[in-house]
């Protein structure tokens, strides 16, 4: 297995030197960044699979010099989850890149696109497999460092850069609140190696306790996009190329819920007190209800996943909040459901969300615009792509038999379970969380109406949308195998669950395999069958059943009648692109009903002709929606740094006499102190 | 095994037979209240003959989508009918899904109901798109809560298990507010799911008004039949929820001739009952503005929260 170890760590060195050591040519250079990230993807998934399968940990270090640093590697099933998890999307983005990247060619370097892509999945995997703090906050720089430069690609045109430095801020306040919350937990085990943090008897008072979970909420937070933090999260994700940004909202962000569960569950020994796990229970709901509002509000079809990723890292947190608060009263079985359903949600939402997001890349490439209203009509153009993004949509719309389905119900049992908890507080809290959660789903669910509707279906509404063609093979086959394990991860539960449970039972104290899974696998029931259970493989079976009836009446009772084509009737005149519902007016409605949230501004501009005023020349329409937490938030935030900046200016006057005596002064406060 | 098959296909005759009934007997009830003779009560299932019999016409901006819509709707709202108890509490389907996959199973129609909305390109589709979209996000919390306070009361999410427990008189029923609160909510749910007034108005074509019938506009011939069966099936869905959560009395509760026989007139009976008093609402109350449905369904919200807490305050 530590073979297999090397093979991947290999192939990624192979990856990220091989492009610039063959010849300039786009498909060359194509091939040697996506060859060798292919085979390090595919070992990645069996290291995965192996370190969920087999009952030892695998571990592996490499010697250093510097203190506190040890290259140490350990891959627990929790790890190994991140890294199945990793690489499966990995696998799909490099397969996909290897068409999609010609694309840039001209542009941008192919060759830096594809090094940096195998830096970037190397670096995430470290992450989650590195054993020692110092290593892993190395390995944190490096994955936001080479993401930061993947998004800058395209660094000729200002929203790209602006994106950039928002994005490379955000993330280095966000380090900055790892650091302190590790030095806490460095300074109750001694050292920054892991396997003495998550030693039972390490001493750190509950201030300091509390204090490590703030930090690391926040820290990780940050690269989460858990609400407010978020705010970086749409900018950076859609400007990058679609198969980096289909990385980055799918995979990279759970690099953060890797790090999550393992500083709560595994160094803080899943012992805190309630309102930690509400905390997060509470900014779960939040990120999931205002991303997925965002999200229906923008039209930019990168920006829309964008914010769909923070919606679903809320619905990833209920389910984690929802297992510390089990945990904290002790109810261990409910405790690791929490956690299941969070993590399951965790791999469904990498690869639906890396599925989407492809599928924008395609649209991209095929048609060079991003706005959802210049598209339409793209079904018949773009067959396939239009199926697998149908797929990825009926899956992060949560409906039955997909996997985004099978996930959130588990969500929804962790949160219904709740009238086990003895306080009346939470036994309310959490039936309110499902409500959001409800409403989160439906409201995806016209999201997605919206974007598929739009986009793939009716007439084209650009001359870029009526000339698109289908995209290379490559892209077809990287969108296919996302589409295939969303069916299979809906569709099967029962394949995926005993992993999870694997990596539930160390951190829960438990296993609820045989409580999740009854009826040998078939169907889940949490708790008992009497309280809930779900098949999704019988309702599959049930659904193309009854759809076949559903023909079979038709025919019975009309017989094989031949279709008559038509063209839709328009009250008479001929039908154009212009008279369809625009997503704009299709989330009318939700804009207006839950005006309070988006505060929305619209403003109407007629020129008139000059002979009548009956008569407009030309009508300008543009709306608005408040970027709340960007301006009440971090407006004054940035206000205030750049006020302070400028007061602490008048100290640094650019005289070297003056710098002298700073230092001067220093030291004899230093050596007074030292007395 | 065989009698579990042979209880399914009870189940899908009785839906499939039952509901084109309960939509003629609501039509036939608000007639005779505007003073109408209006038509026969079994006028739906010629209609849906007719219906089958027609050539139908696709529009040429259509795609595959489109024509799939149809059975998809059909099959996902059947197959959430399956999870309902009709004449017997023993459902042989209790274990493929409980009351949220029920939810999500209606919600899997009308995604797909929406997209073929969007399909022919007329704005009238759109419309009703849009407008389905958000009359689905007002419902759903409303019905996620009045759930969670029928299971907490009853100590089970699955339906069948519900409705058995109930009709065994198995649950303690000390104080009904919870489930009062949580039948009131659930019928507002309903009237917004089924495409009833105040929220739609589902015996009209006018813009204005339609939210429903918009979506399913450019459907014809043997489309529109099974999209109107669907209708039919989740209104009979609905009723049979309602009657059978709240009131399981005389429900087979063994899986004997007589009872089921007895089960199943009963249900016939509750059902009919039910259709009529949404036939009496429909006439005494107008369509509700859009805008004002929001209010309405705000008040289902509430009151599933209110049943959350009688639960908590009046058990605690």
């Amino acid at each position: 297995m530590l073979n297999l170890l090397w093979i991947l760590l290999g192939s990624y060195v192979v990856g990220i030197l091989l492009p610039f050591c063959l010849p300039r040519r786009a498909e060359v250079q194509s091939l040697s960044a996506g060859v060798p990230a292919v085979v390090a993807t595919s070992a990645g998934v069996v290291l995965g699979l192996l370190g969920l399968t087999s009952s030892g940990f695998i571990t592996g270090s490499l010697a250093s010099t510097i203190p506190l640093l040890a290259f140490t590697i350990r891959i627990d099933p929790l790890a190994a989850f991140f890294l199945l998890t990793i690489s499966l999307a990995g696998l799909a983005a490099s397969i996909y890149a290897l068409g999609y990247v010609r694309h840039f060619d001209g542009r941008a370097s192919v060759s830096t696109i594809g090094s940096l892509f195998n830096g970037f999945l190397c670096s995430m995997t470290l992450v989650v497999l590195a054993d020692n703090g110092f290593f892993f906050l190395i390995a944190w720089e490096l994955m936001s460092l080479l993401s930061y430069f993947l998004v800058v690609t395209e660094h000729e045109k200002t929203e790209v850069r602006y994106a950039g430095l928002f994005y490379l801020i955000m993330t280095h306040v966000g380090t900055a609140f790892i650091i302190v919350a590790f030095l806490i937990l460095f300074q109750g085990a001694g050292s920054f190696s892991f396997e003495i943090f998550r030693h039972p008897n390490q001493s750190l008072p509950e201030g300091m306790r509390t204090l490590a979970f703030l930090m690391a909420l926040i820290g990780f937070g940050t690269k989460a996009g858990i609400v407010p933090l978020h705010v970086w999260l749409p900018y950076a994700h859609p400007a990058a190329p679609s198969h980096i940004s289909a990385l980055m909202s799918g995979v990279m962000i759970k690099t953060a819920i890797y790090a999550l569960i393992r500083v709560y569950f595994d160094f803080l020994g899943g012992q805190f007190p309630w309102w930690w796990g509400f905390t997060v229970l509470f900014l779960g709901a939040t990120s999931a209800l205002l991303g997925v509002m965002y999200a229906l509000m923008e039209h930019d079809l990168k920006r829309l996943l964008a914010f769909h990723s923070v919606e679903n890292i809320g619905i990833i947190l209920l389910g984690i909040g929802a297992g510390m608060v089990f945990q904290s009263y002790g109810l261990k079985e409910l405790a690791a459901l929490g956690l299941l359903a969070g993590l399951y949600h965790t791999i469904n939402h990498a690869m639906f969300k890396a599925l989407l997001f492809l599928g924008a890349g395609s649209l991209l490439y095929a048609t060079h615009v991003r706005n959802i209203e210049e598209y339409g009509g793209l079904l018949r153009r773009m067959p396939w792509t239009g199926v697998f993004f149908l797929v990825g949509a009926v899956s992060i719309s949560a409906l039955p038999p997909t996997n985004g389905f099978v996930s959130e119900w588990l969500v929804f049992q962790s949160l219904f379970l709740s009238y086990q908890l003895p306080t009346a507080f939470l036994k309310l809290m959490l039936p309110i969380a499902a409500a959001i959660l409800a409403l989160t789903g439906v409201l995806a669910l016209a999201c997605f109406a919206k974007a598929f509707g739009i986009s793939f279906l009716a007439l084209a509404r650009s001359t870029q949308a009526r000339h698109a063609e289908e995209v290379p093979a490559p892209m077809l086959v990287g969108m296919g195998l996302l589409a295939a394990f969303c069916v299979v991860l809906g569709v099967a539960p029962m394949v995926m669950l005993p992993l999870l449970d694997r990596v539930v039972a160390p951190l829960a104290g438990i296993s609820i395999e045989g409580k999740v899974l009854a009826m040998d696998g078939w169907a889940l029931a949490p708790v008992n069958v009497e309280f809930s259970s779900l098949s999704t493989p019988a309702l599959s079976l049930l659904l193309m059943a009854l759809a076949l009836l559903g023909w079979g009446l038709a025919v019975t009772f009309g017989g094989r009648l031949r279709k008559r084509r038509y063209k839709t009737w328009s009250c008479g005149i001929n039908l154009t692109p212009r008279m369809e519902y625009t997503a704009t007016g299709f989330v009318q409605p939700i804009k207006r009903v839950f005006s309070t949230v988006y505060q929305p501004t619209a403003k109407l501009e007629t020129e008139f002709l000059h002979e009548s005023r009956y008569f407009a020349k030309r009508r300008h329409f543009e709306f608005h929606i408040e970027p709340i937490f960007e301006k009440y938030l971090y407006d004054p935030l940035v206000a205030f740094f750049t006020t302070l900046a400028d007061r602490l200016r008048v100290i640094q006057a650019g005289s070297l006499h003056l710098y002298l005596t700073y230092i001067f002064v220093t030291l004899i406060l230093l050596l007074l102190l030292a007395v | 095994m065989l009698q579990a098959i042979i209880l399914v296909l009870a189940q899908v005759t009785v839906l499939l037979a039952v509901s084109p009934f309960l939509v003629g007997l609501i039509r036939k009830v608000k007639a005779r209240l505007q003073l109408r003779r209006g038509a026969s009560v079994l006028q739906p299932y010629a209609d849906l003959a007719k219906l089958f019999q027609k050539q139908p016409v696709i529009s040429t901006t259509a795609s595959w989508v489109f024509t799939a819509t149809p059975y998809i709707v059909f099959a996902s709202t059947l197959s959430a009918g399956l999870l309902v108890p009709t004449f017997i509490s023993l459902n042989p389907m209790n274990f493929a899904g409980n009351i949220i996959a029920l939810v999500y199973l209606l919600a899997l129609g009308t995604f797909f109901l929406i997209l073929a909305g969007l399909d022919a390109g007329s704005a009238f589709g759109g419309m009703g798109s849009s407008r389905e979209a958000i009359v689905a996000s007002l419902t759903e919390p409303a019905m996620i809560l009045s759930i969670f306070a029928i299971a907490l009361t009853n100590g089970s999410t699955n339906l069948s298990t519900i409705v058995h427990r109930t009709a065994l008189l198995e649950g303690t029923v000390t104080d009904p507010s919870p489930q009062l609160m949580a039948l009131a909510a659930l019928f507002i749910v309903a009237l917004a799911e089924t495409g009833r007034v105040p929220v739609d108005n589902p015996a009209t074509h006018l813009e204005l008004t339609m939210i429903h019938e918009a979506m399913i506009l450019e459907y014809s011939g043997r489309y529109l039949a099974l999209l109107e069966w669907a209708a039919g099936l989740k209104l009979a869905l609905f009723l049979s929820l309602i009657a059978n959560v709240f009131a399981p009395w005389g429900i087979a509760t063994t899986a004997a001739p007589a009872a089921m026989m007895i089960g199943l007139l009963v249900y016939l009976a509750k059902t009919a009952a039910l259709a009529v008093v949404i036939g009496i609402i429909e006439c005494m109350f107008a369509k509700l503005r859009l805008f004002r449905v929001t209010d309405l369904l705000g008040v289902a919200f509430i009151l599933g929260l209110l049943g959350l807490l009688f639960f908590y305050t009046l058990r605690s």
